[in-house]
This record gives structure tokens, C-alpha cells and sequence, in this order.
């Protein structure tokens, strides 16, 4: 017994490296269930082990190559096994390109002398901006303050005006005058924030946004508890728990590395299909507001398009689209994909500079709960 | 009060006798629950059979299931216990009559267990003479995550807490089987008091067995097209594809209609039994049923 104790523990330490979180509390559990079988049958051991120690279902397929690699080694030499570990790669091309297109703005013609040097920095392009400069927008982006509107939830907490009763307090606050309801207890519905859905063009049109539109993705991430942020170019890559990281440089890393079709060609009807497909309903059920920004380029069918805005449409409680072009004074939404999406679309911003974040910012805090 | 099966064969054997046919992983899940006392924590789409788990579980057990639907502001008063404020209101009016009201005494015994609602959890922390319950808290990501901390208490050490009363433990832990369709993630707090399985899709050879035991009146030969028309259009891209219970449902509603073999008139005109959104129904009716017929057929 203890020398199966010992193999498990050395299993569960494994598991822990490959990132599956796993207890000491487990780990006894998984020995008192172990006593109830027949160890010789190893798919029996391993269900154990799994039903044990397995939380989450994108956890299982790892368990299952940890348990084979482990036990094999363990049959054979018996030497600690070994998952080698993610291969990180990094942004940093992507962003060195960025940076090479972002000098090619020519401040010099922008007629913005008459303003403050922080009003300035408000109005101008994100591609125009210096590395300097970029600097201090990003923190102002992160300063930036957040108010989705709330949405009526169905529990109630004590309020002395609300539209339901309170049997238990009334009563017991009756007690006091011998029994006697003089004052009926109330109880009100709370109130929570709407989630905010992000889903973020980042193929090769939108590479001079990319970068400041991610630092946005960041500053929403930190500011508020329900936001999920999705990536897509050619695939749909959700980096939400990318973004939960401590530092924007350790989230674009692992951004880097999760979503490797960045900066490549567009396929938003695609994109919105398996958004629809594999997301929407878990995350646009509870009244969400979905955040769609893009240039509105694409390769694909707009029918596609049309077909997948309707039905996201009618899932969210709002659809804004941003669209980074829609600030420039000939611009008129003549691509196919923005022609096919823009009858579904409730609210449509640009989305190019400081301001224009500003203004998004504005109208969420003004929208209906 | 039957004895717990003693190892994960007589399992699988007791629950074939109910006709549920389980994958092996499944059973050892729930011949765990049984040996170590845990809750059990089922994750799958909708129509795997995560709920019929729990009704076979009782039923195989010979104990009364009690049976939680969760929804978003389901509350302490709903699912745990509520003061019966009519007869509490009564007995006051009572103990007036009798001129007693102002006893400080008198007037806190009306916060005492007769005056007591018992909701499900509650209810599942008492034996009945058959052995304590099977608790079914069905579908827990409908409920909100204020919800799940009501769980905590519960799920860790079969007890809750009263104000009025104090401490109200089960003399013996109850089965709990709690039900996920997974529209949102479940707190890991709670998923940790657990013992985790994800019931997937069954394979062909599993759901024929099932269909068979389930639906027995039905000729094989149409039962192997059916469950081969249903794991095909699993492979499709469905907004919702369809579950065992929809293959189930759409197996009675053939033999319903003396179907003894698919054709594509009738698979058209049945396919609201499988799939229950429009974009799905049009999309398959769109050009994709003669080839999905022609899997079926083998």
C-alpha cells in the first residue's frame, strides 16, 4: 500500500506540473478508492484516479496521455516521467512590425496644434502615434473607467422599498411589538452587470489596430469581472484566460503563442459560425452586450456573414460593432462582409483613437439596462 | 434496504436491470459516489442521460429521490427551508387569546421546528426507513453563483445551518448527484466537494443497446438506421445536435407512424423530433439528409 501511495503522490506532482491542480485531500481519496478495487485491472485504476482528480473536461485528454506515459515509465524503468512542457513563442515580430508602421504617420499635417498635448494624443490615429506616445495612450486606455449597464437579476436582498415581501423579518421584527405586523419587511431585486462579449478582428487589415486593441482587451479585462475576449483571423481563438495574467507582456506572450493565425487573411463569417457554434450559449444567455470589432474586410460568403449576425443578433441583449475606418470622412461601409452585417448591428462606433474609446465607454454607461 | 453493489461489475449489472447502460468510466464514478460518500458531479450536453443517472440510482437503491430544479434566484426559502408565517401569525393570535403574548418564552418557540417548511435540501438530510435519499440537484448552471455557496455547507458535511434552530446534520450522508448542461462553468469551490464525470455522446454500439433496452418494441433493423442517423448528424455542424434521449424520442415517434425502415420523406417530416432549432432543421433539409440516409443505411 504505501509503495502504491507513493505512486500516486509522484502522479498527482506530475499532474500538478501539466496543470492540473490536484490536493492532498485527492490524493488520500484516490487511495481510500483505490482499496475498493481490483488493482490488476488498470482501466478501472484510471477511471478511479479520474473521477478523483478530473474537474474540468478539457483536463481529460491530458490526464489520460499522463496516465499512460506515467505508468508505462513506471512499469519500465521507473523514472519519474516527464510532459514536455509549452513551447512559448513570442509577439514581439508582430509587434516590431506594428511599431514600423506606426512612425509612418505624419504628425506634422494633423491640424492638432491648437490642443493640449493630452487632447492631442485623444484625437490622433492609433497608426500615427510614436512608441512614446503609444505609451501614454495605453495608460489612458488603462485608466479608462468601465460601466456596462446592469441587468435586473432574479434574487432579491432586504430593501426597505422593495416590490417584494419579507415573511421572515416582518415576523420577526413583530415579535418586538408582541406579535403584532406593524411594519411589513421588504425585499428588492439586485442588480449585475451585463458581461461584455469581445470579439476582435486581428487578421492582416486590422494590423495597425492590433496592437492598441488588445492593450483595450487588457485594461477591459482588469476593470471588470465578466468579460470574455475572443481573437480571430482565419480561426477563433478565445484568450480570455490569457488576458487574466498579471502583466499585458506575460498575456501578449501567451497570446502569441495560442492564437498562431494572427495577421493572416479574414473569414468573419466563419469566425461568427463557430462563436455560434461552441459559444454562444453559454456566454450570451444572461443578457450579454457583444463587443464585434472589425474593418468589415473579408474573403468569405456574406450570405455567411448576414446569416451568423442575425442569429448572434438575436442572442445578445446589444450588438455594437466598432469599426476603425468609420472615423475617415469619405468612409462608407461598401464592403461586402460590412454590407452584409450592418442590418443586424444596433449600435455602429469607430474605433481609432483615444476618444473614440472614450465615446464606447459613454454609450454603455447610457444603455438601458 | 438493499446493500450497496460490492464492486463496479455488479453496478454496471444493477443499472442494465434498469435499463441504463452505462460507459465502464461512468459506473466507477458512481460506485465511488457510493463508497466514499461523495457527491457526484455529472457534465454533458443535454439528453446524455446525466438526469436518468440519478432516477436509475434511486431506483436500484430502492430510496426515495428527491428531486432539486435549479433556476436563476432559486434561494435559501426555496430550496432549503421557509417559516410557515401563516401558523406562525395563528399561534400568535393564539397565545394573545390565552394571554401569554408577552412571554418572551412563548414567542420565540414559534422559530422552532413546528413551525419549520422543509425545502429538498433539507428533506435530504433525513433517513427514511428505506435508507437515507437520492438528492437530484438538476441542472445547477441555471442557478446563479450566489446559489452555489448555499451548496457548499451541504455538500462538504451533509449539514446546515439554521439561525433560529442551530445545526441540522444527517444521521446518514445522502446520494447526491448534481447535473451540469455546462452553459456556464461551475464554481471550482464547489466542483473540488465533488467527484467529476463527463458523460460523452455514447458510441454506436452503446446507443443501440440502449435504444434496444429502452425502446424494445422497435424492429432492429430500423433501430440500427435510427442511432446510425443520429451518430452521423452528431458530425454535422449543429447549433444542437441531438442526444440519446432525442433518438429515443424520435425512435417511438417511427414506430408511432408503423415506420419499419427510413426513407427521406419521413425522416423530413420527423426531423423536429432531433433537432430543435430552425437554422438546424434547414440546414439538414437543406441538400444533407440522402447523404446522411445513405450512412444510415451502411
Amino acid at each position: 500500500m504505501s509503495h502504491l501511495l507513493a505512486n500516486l503522490t509522484q502522479f498527482a506532482r506530475l499532474l500538478r506540473a501539466a496543470g492540473i491542480p490536484i490536493t492532498p485531500a485527492q490524493v488520500a481519496d484516490a487511495a481510500a478508492g483505490l482499496a475498493w478495487i481490483d488493482l490488476a485491472r488498470r482501466e478501472d485504476v484510471q477511471n478511479v484516479c479520474r473521477a478523483l482528480w478530473v474537474q474540468h473536461r478539457r483536463h481529460l485528454p491530458l490526464f489520460d496521455r499522463a496516465f499512460d506515459l506515467f505508468w508505462r515509465q513506471q512499469a519500465g524503468a521507473g523514472e519519474q516521467a516527464e510532459i514536455p512542457g509549452p513551447q512559448w513563442t513570442s509577439l514581439r515580430l508582430m509587434m516590431a512590425q506594428e511599431g514600423a508602421l506606426a512612425g509612418e504617420g505624419d504628425p506634422e499635417k494633423e491640424p492638432f496644434s491648437a490642443y493640449s498635448a493630452v487632447e492631442r494624443l485623444r484625437h490622433k490615429p492609433f497608426t500615427a502615434l510614436s512608441a512614446e506616445e503609444m505609451t501614454r495612450v495605453r495608460n489612458l486606455i488603462a485608466g479608462l473607467n468601465w460601466q456596462p449597464p446592469v441587468r435586473r437579476t432574479r434574487r432579491t436582498i432586504p430593501a426597505r422599498h422593495g416590490a417584494h415581501f419579507d415573511g421572515r423579518r416582518t415576523l420577526r421584527h413583530s415579535l418586538r411589538y408582541g406579535g403584532e405586523p406593524l411594519r411589513l419587511a421588504r425585499r428588492a431585486r439586485t442588480h449585475t452587470p451585463r458581461p461584455l462579449i469581445l470579439l476582435c478582428d486581428a487578421s492582416g487589415s486590422m494590423a495597425p489596430y492590433s496592437r492598441m486593441l488588445l492593450h483595450f482587451a487588457y485594461a477591459l479585462s482588469v476593470r471588470l469581472a465578466a468579460v470574455e475576449v475572443f481573437l480571430f483571423s482565419t480561426r477563433l481563438t478565445r484568450v480570455t484566460p490569457h488576458l487574466r495574467r498579471r502583466s499585458i507582456h506575460s498575456a501578449l506572450d501567451q497570446i502569441a503563442h495560442h492564437a498562431s493565425d494572427l495577421g493572416g487573411g479574414t473569414q468573419i463569417g466563419g469566425a461568427l459560425k463557430a462563436f455560434n457554434l461552441r459559444w454562444a450559449r453559454r456566454l450570451l444567455h444572461r443578457g450579454a452586450i457583444l463587443l464585434l470589432i472589425s474593418d468589415g474586410w473579408d474573403r468569405g460568403d456574406p450570405a455567411e456573414i448576414s446569416a451568423q449576425m442575425a442569429r448572434l443578433h438575436r442572442l445578445a441583449h446589444r450588438l455594437i460593432w466598432l469599426n476603425p475606418h468609420l472615423a475617415a470622412p469619405d468612409y462608407e461601409p461598401l464592403t461586402r462582409g460590412m454590407r452584409a452585417a450592418l442590418p443586424h448591428i444596433d449600435h455602429f462606433l469607430p474605433v481609432h483613437n483615444l476618444h473614440s474609446l472614450e465615446q464606447l465607454a459613454a454609450l454603455l454607461e447610457t444603455l438601458p439596462g | 434496504m438493499p446493500p450497496l453493489p460490492a464492486t463496479i461489475d455488479d453496478l454496471q449489472t444493477a443499472l442494465a436491470g434498469q435499463r441504463y447502460m452505462a460507459e465502464r468510466s461512468l459506473t466507477t464514478a458512481i460506485f465511488l459516489a457510493l463508497k466514499l460518500g461523495k457527491p457526484l458531479f455529472l457534465e454533458g450536453e443535454a439528453g446524455v442521460g446525466k438526469t436518468e443517472a440519478a432516477k436509475v440510482l434511486a431506483a436500484l437503491l430502492k430510496r426515495p429521490l428527491i428531486r432539486l430544479q435549479c433556476y436563476e434566484g432559486l434561494d435559501i426559502n426555496t430550496a432549503v427551508y421557509e417559516w410557515n408565517y401563516a401558523r406562525q401569525l395563528l399561534h400568535i393570535r393564539l397565545l394573545e387569546a390565552q394571554g401569554k403574548a408577552r412571554e418572551a418564552e412563548a414567542l420565540e418557540n414559534i422559530f422552532g421546528p413546528d413551525f419549520l417548511l422543509k425545502r429538498p435540501l433539507l428533506l435530504a438530510l433525513e433517513s427514511t426507513p428505506a435508507g437515507p435519499p437520492v438528492l437530484l440537484i438538476d441542472e445547477l448552471d441555471r442557478a446563479d453563483a450566489e446559489f452555489e455557496a448555499f451548496l457548499l455547507e451541504i455538500l462538504s458535511d451533509f449539514q446546515i445551518t439554521i439561525p433560529e434552530i442551530g445545526v441540522i446534520r444527517a444521521a446518514a450522508p445522502p446520494v447526491v448527484v448534481i447535473t451540469s448542461n455546462r452553459t456556464r462553468e461551475i464554481h471550482d469551490a464547489l466542483k473540488r466537494r465533488c467527484l467529476y464525470h463527463w458523460i460523452d455522446y455514447p458510441s454506436f454500439e452503446r446507443e443501440m443497446e440502449i435504444v434496444l433496452a429502452r425502446a424494445p418494441h422497435a424492429p432492429e433493423a430500423l433501430a440500427r438506421q435510427v442511432v446510425r442517423f443520429a451518430q452521423a448528424l452528431r458530425q454535422e455542424e449543429l447549433y444542437k445536435a441531438p442526444g440519446v434521449a432525442e433518438t429515443l424520442d424520435w425512435i417511438a415517434a417511427l414506430v408511432a407512424l408503423d415506420q419499419h425502415s427510413l426513407s427521406e420523406a419521413v425522416i423530413a417530416d420527423t426531423l423536429g423530433v432531433l433537432l430543435k432549432y430552425q437554422d438546424d432543421i434547414g440546414y439538414v433539409r437543406g441538400g444533407r439528409i440522402p447523404p446522411l440516409l445513405l450512412q444510415a443505411r451502411g
